[in-house]
């Protein structure tokens, strides 16, 4: 087990490889020069030459990209040219608010979305089901960079119980994360419910009620585990989501977490700031999903042989 | 007066009228239409026909466990004991699953839980039905084990770590494990290999005897019901059209369908004869033809057949049949022994 | 006689195959499809959508009403002359609402086809081809896949530059693994079976099985993830529009409005509402109508 877990994070690291690869070649093809965005439009020739060789801005971008990569490697994501301070500096005082964000919103997502799905699947065609199903069905369509300016209307402008924006204390987290954790409750939702409703057809189900297990236990002991592969697989996804998503949370409720600074630094062409927030963000992503693929173990005995 | 209400209540189990339906989109499959069945105390009733007849929806009408939706119980009693099945409460059932009448499912390989060791699901009903604490349910579950051929250390072990012999082993152990009066075994050995069939069926046969258990097996295959049963029941399209003892239904068989199930085998005394299987397809269960449901592949079907449905004609103490030819003369069936 | 019989009934009854089979295709999908109500629902909402998107400039002028300034008569609320109200520089938002119906239609079917025939391609040589080839174009779409969908749009914009073909081409770009890996599923799951290697036992070209073998038979998961794919699309585009990436004012794109009617949102929420609820209709309508082809494509997941 240990083996495995070894080898599968050291499968990650080729992907973070490649991720700043693509994310470095990509921005590479910004037009505009990238001194001049630092030193201003004023800087005199020599200034922006010592600059360029300093950088070494007129090698082959593939040298350019391992030079970035060693000291990548060595912790180091640059300087912000906006800022002028580390990068790594300004996403390590951003990046635990955009975290704290998305894990309360993922919890809060789980613990909703979990048994409303399994309800809708063990009531299949009655009332609750169709309400939860239609409920689901709309959150999932809710885009909720809207969804988050129509709770400030109501929440914030209109009753006044919660702050439109900004990151002082809990009261400022509460909205922003209904915004974050609307869409990932519905998508649970809806994956809890196929996946019960798979299940409880299941044979092993039926050996369960022959048994004479109580319909409730059969629910929690025979069918939830099995039906939990699929959905913490789709947990998984929708974390990637969220720090997606949190680009936009961000933006609607002023939140000075690491989506904010990716926007800002896009629009200010600051791109040592932008390689170093999509790299953090894909490094997060896919440590989540490496947690997930140890999880899978757990949950199921037949994988954790296969690992061994 | 009390002798002779136990008398009546000699059978076990007894089914009276039973229908069921499944609803589907467009339309309603009749799987079970008005079926009658007794099984008598260490008794053993073999279930006969293809499949689609209805046989393990009417195992699965005793534990009440059909699903539904889509299905649905429309009609029918079924009394264990005396007791009406369907007047207890979900929970009351609760105590009859696996404790008094518990079941063998057709395929091992789906029936065990692929994320709970088998130990635990085997004590899991000892444990319901017996007020046993767990460590105590466990080791009754070892024992199970043992006695259906497994050694107890494999309990902490799960399903996917077994054989498809073993694992039908288990779920034998799990039917077993609370010693019920009414096993019902849903072809038990279709999904094993010919060398293990027998051993299940042999350790079948043990247990029956060690307890008195009263047993329905269901199956297709003629020789486990010349083996293991006491009586049989051949079941067409939802309906029971012959029942009798060993002896009726293999030596005396009445029912053209029955005779055609026989003319299916192969025979070992005469291998070059030519195999006459039964013409055409089970019917469209949610379509069935008028009269005898039975008329468009029976060889000595008349027009009669169409338009009338058969009642149940009494030929002797033990059997029973249901068709047109012992009601109507118009109808004849040319020899009474159908088989040369 | 006997033989003749039986030869004549066996040829009968291919023929009703055949014909079984060629009805069966299209019409059972389009049998159960309408039975299930919601997705019909979303089938009749999106081709609504389409006649609004086609017919937009027979409700409104785009150059004299959609994105003509008309600073008097800024930010009224909905009224029987302006049925939404009016934006910040006095437009009206239901003509914005109809032109924009219109961008996001486009773009949401434009981007899904660069990423369905990119992916696709990848995914039906690296199912087909395997081994070395697979693997190479798989890794390749794990990196795709290790960067969240909106945060590699959002890259390949920045680089671009803002403008709708970007855009597009952002949004296509960042979701063909998901293709990629769908196409590639099924393609596994086919070409071992019988017809692909009668085709290759005749001789066929890998190019003309890949065409008329496997493609038509991996058509299904494509459909319904190109339905769901064009949701997925407009939301990206209308988030993307939202922080100032998308499309450009003044044209009238609905994320765009929405991110315009920010700073008032006290006084005059009129002019959020409306784009962010035409937004999720429409995806509404999408997964609806995606979720019902699903059931309908692969009737044992019902």
């Amino acid at each position: 087990m240990f083996k495995y877990i070894l080898k599968r994070f050291l499968m990650v690291i080729p992907v973070i490889i490649g991720v700043s690869f693509l994310v470095y070649f990509i921005i590479s093809l910004t037009p505009g020069d990238p001194v001049k965005m630092m030193l201003g439009e004023e800087a005199s020739e020599e200034s922006i030459q010592e600059v360029r060789d300093e950088l070494g801005l007129d090698k082959p971008i593939i040298v350019q990209y391992f030079k970035y990569i060693s000291k990548l490697v060595r912790g180091d994501l640059g300087v912000s040219y906006r800022s002028k301070r580390p990068v790594l500096g300004e996403i390590v005082a951003r990046f635990p608010i955009t975290l704290k964000l998305t894990f309360w919103s993922m919890l809060v997502a789980i613990i909703i979305a979990v048994p409303l799905g399994i309800i809708s699947a063990t009531k299949q065609y009655t009332l609750t089901d169709s309400i939860c199903s239609v409920a689901a069905l709309i959150g999932a369509a809710v885009p909720n960079f809207w969804y988050g300016l129509m709770l400030i209307i109501w929440f914030s402008l209109g009753l006044g119980w919660f702050p439109s924006g900004g990151y002082e204390g809990i009261k400022s987290m509460v909205l922003p994360s209904i915004t974050l954790g609307t869409t990932a409750a519905a998508i649970i939702t809806r994956m809890t419910r196929s996946s019960m409703l798979e299940v409880v057809r299941q044979d092993y189900i039926r050996t369960a009620k022959a048994k004479g297990v109580n319909k409730k236990v059969v629910i929690r002991k025979h069918a939830l585990r099995n039906a939990l592969i699929p959905i913490v697989t789709v947990v998984g996804l929708q974390f990637g989501h969220m720090l997606g998503g949190m680009v936009l949370t961000e933006t609607v409720f002023s939140i000075p977490g690491m989506g904010r600074l990716m926007v800002d630094s896009i629009k200010s062409k600051d791109t040592p700031m932008v390689l170093g927030c999509i790299i953090t963000l894909a490094t997060v992503f896919s440590l989540v999903n490496l947690c997930i693929d140890i999880l899978y173990a757990f949950i199921d005995p037949r994988i954790k042989s296969v690992y061994k | 007066m009390e002798s002779a209400i136990k008398e009546k209540y000699m059978s076990t189990v007894e089914i009276e009228n039973l229908v069921v339906e499944f609803k589907t989109d467009d339309d309603i499959v009749k799987a079970v239409n008005g079926v009658n069945l007794k099984v008598e105390r260490g008794k053993t009733l073999g279930l006969v026909g293809e499949t689609g007849a209805g046989k393990t929806t009417t195992a699965l009408s005793i534990l009440r466990l059909i699903p539904n939706p889509p299905g649905i119980i429309k009609e029918g009693k079924i009394t264990l004991d005396g007791h009406n099945l369907f007047d207890y409460t979900e929970d009351e059932m609760d105590k009859i699953r696996g404790n008094k009448v518990s079941m063998i499912f057709q395929d091992p390989m789906t029936s065990l839980n692929p994320v709970i060791t088998v130990g635990e699901q085997i004590a899991e009903g000892i444990q319901i039905h017996q007020n046993l604490n767990k460590s105590e349910a466990m080791k009754k579950a070892e024992e199970m084990l043992e006695l259906v051929g497994i050694q107890k250390e494999r309990a902490t072990e799960y399903p996917h770590q077994f054989s498809g012999g073993m694992k039908q082993r288990v779920v034998i152990a799990i039917a077993l494990s609370c010693n019920p009066q009414l096993l019902i075994a849903d072809e038990p050995t279709t999904a094993l290999d010919v060398t293990i069939q027998a051993q299940v069926l042999e350790l079948m046969k043990n247990l029956r005897e060690k307890y008195n258990t009263s047993m329905i097996m269901i199956t297709h295959d003629l020789g486990i019901v010349a083996e293991v049963c006491d009586e049989v029941s051949i079941m067409y399209a939802g309906k029971i059209v012959e029942h009798g003892n060993l002896e009726d239904i293999f030596e005396n068989t009445k029912h053209p369908y029955t005779e055609g199930l026989f003319n299916s085998l192969p025979n070992i005394e005469d291998r070059k004869s030519m195999l006459k299987p039964i013409k055409g397809l089970m019917p469209d269960p949610t379509n069935l033809p008028k009269g005898c449901a039975f008329h468009p592949r029976c060889i000595y079907a008349k027009e009669i057949c169409s338009k009338r449905e058969p009642v149940v004609t009494q030929l002797s103490d033990t059997h029973y049949v249901c068709c047109l030819a012992y009601e109507n003369t118009e109808v004849k069936i040319n020899g009474g022994g159908l088989i040369e | 006689m006997e033989n003749v019989e039986i030869g004549k009934d066996l040829l009968s009854k291919e023929e009703i195959i055949k014909k079984y089979k060629k009805r069966s295709q299209f019409w059972e999908v389009w049998r159960r499809l309408r039975k299930n109500k919601l997705a019909i629902i979303g089938l009749i909402i999106i081709i609504l959508l389409a006649i609004v998107a086609i017919g937009a400039d027979f409700i409104a002028d785009y150059d004299t009403i959609v994105i003509k300034q008309n600073i008097k008569g800024r930010l009224q609320p909905p009224s029987s002359e302006h049925i939404f109200g009016t934006d910040e520089y006095g437009r009206d938002i239901f003509a914005r609402l109809v032109h924009g119906t219109r961008v996001s239609l486009t773009v949401g079917l434009i981007s899904v086809s660069i990423a369905l025939i990119i992916g696709g391609f990848l995914g039906a040589i690296a199912g087909y081809y395997g081994n070395k080839i697979d693997n190479v174009i798989m890794r390749v779409m794990d990196i795709f896949l290790a960067v969240p969908n909106i945060l590699l749009a959002i890259a390949i914009v920045s680089a671009l530059g803002t403008s709708i073909i970007n855009l597009m081409i952002a949004v296509g770009i960042s979701s063909i693994p998901s293709y990629a890996r769908i196409v590639r599923a099924s393609v596994l799951s086919i070409k071992d079976q019988e017809f692909v290697e009668a085709a290759r036992a005749i001789g066929s070209k890998d190019i003309t099985i890949i065409i008329s073998h496997i493609i038509p038979n991996s058509l299904a998961p494509v459909i319904v993830q190109a339905t769901l794919g064009v949701a997925n699309a407009i939301l990206s585009t209308a988030a993307m529009s939202f922080i100032g990436l998308g499309i450009q004012p003044p044209a009238p794109e609905w994320g765009a409005m929405l991110s315009g009617g920010r700073t008032f949102l006290r006084d005059a929420s009129h002019i959020t509402i409306f784009p962010g609820i035409a937004i999720m209709i429409t995806i509404l309508s999408l997964n609806m109508l995606g979720d019902g082809l699903r059931d309908a494509l692969d009737p044992k997941l019902k």
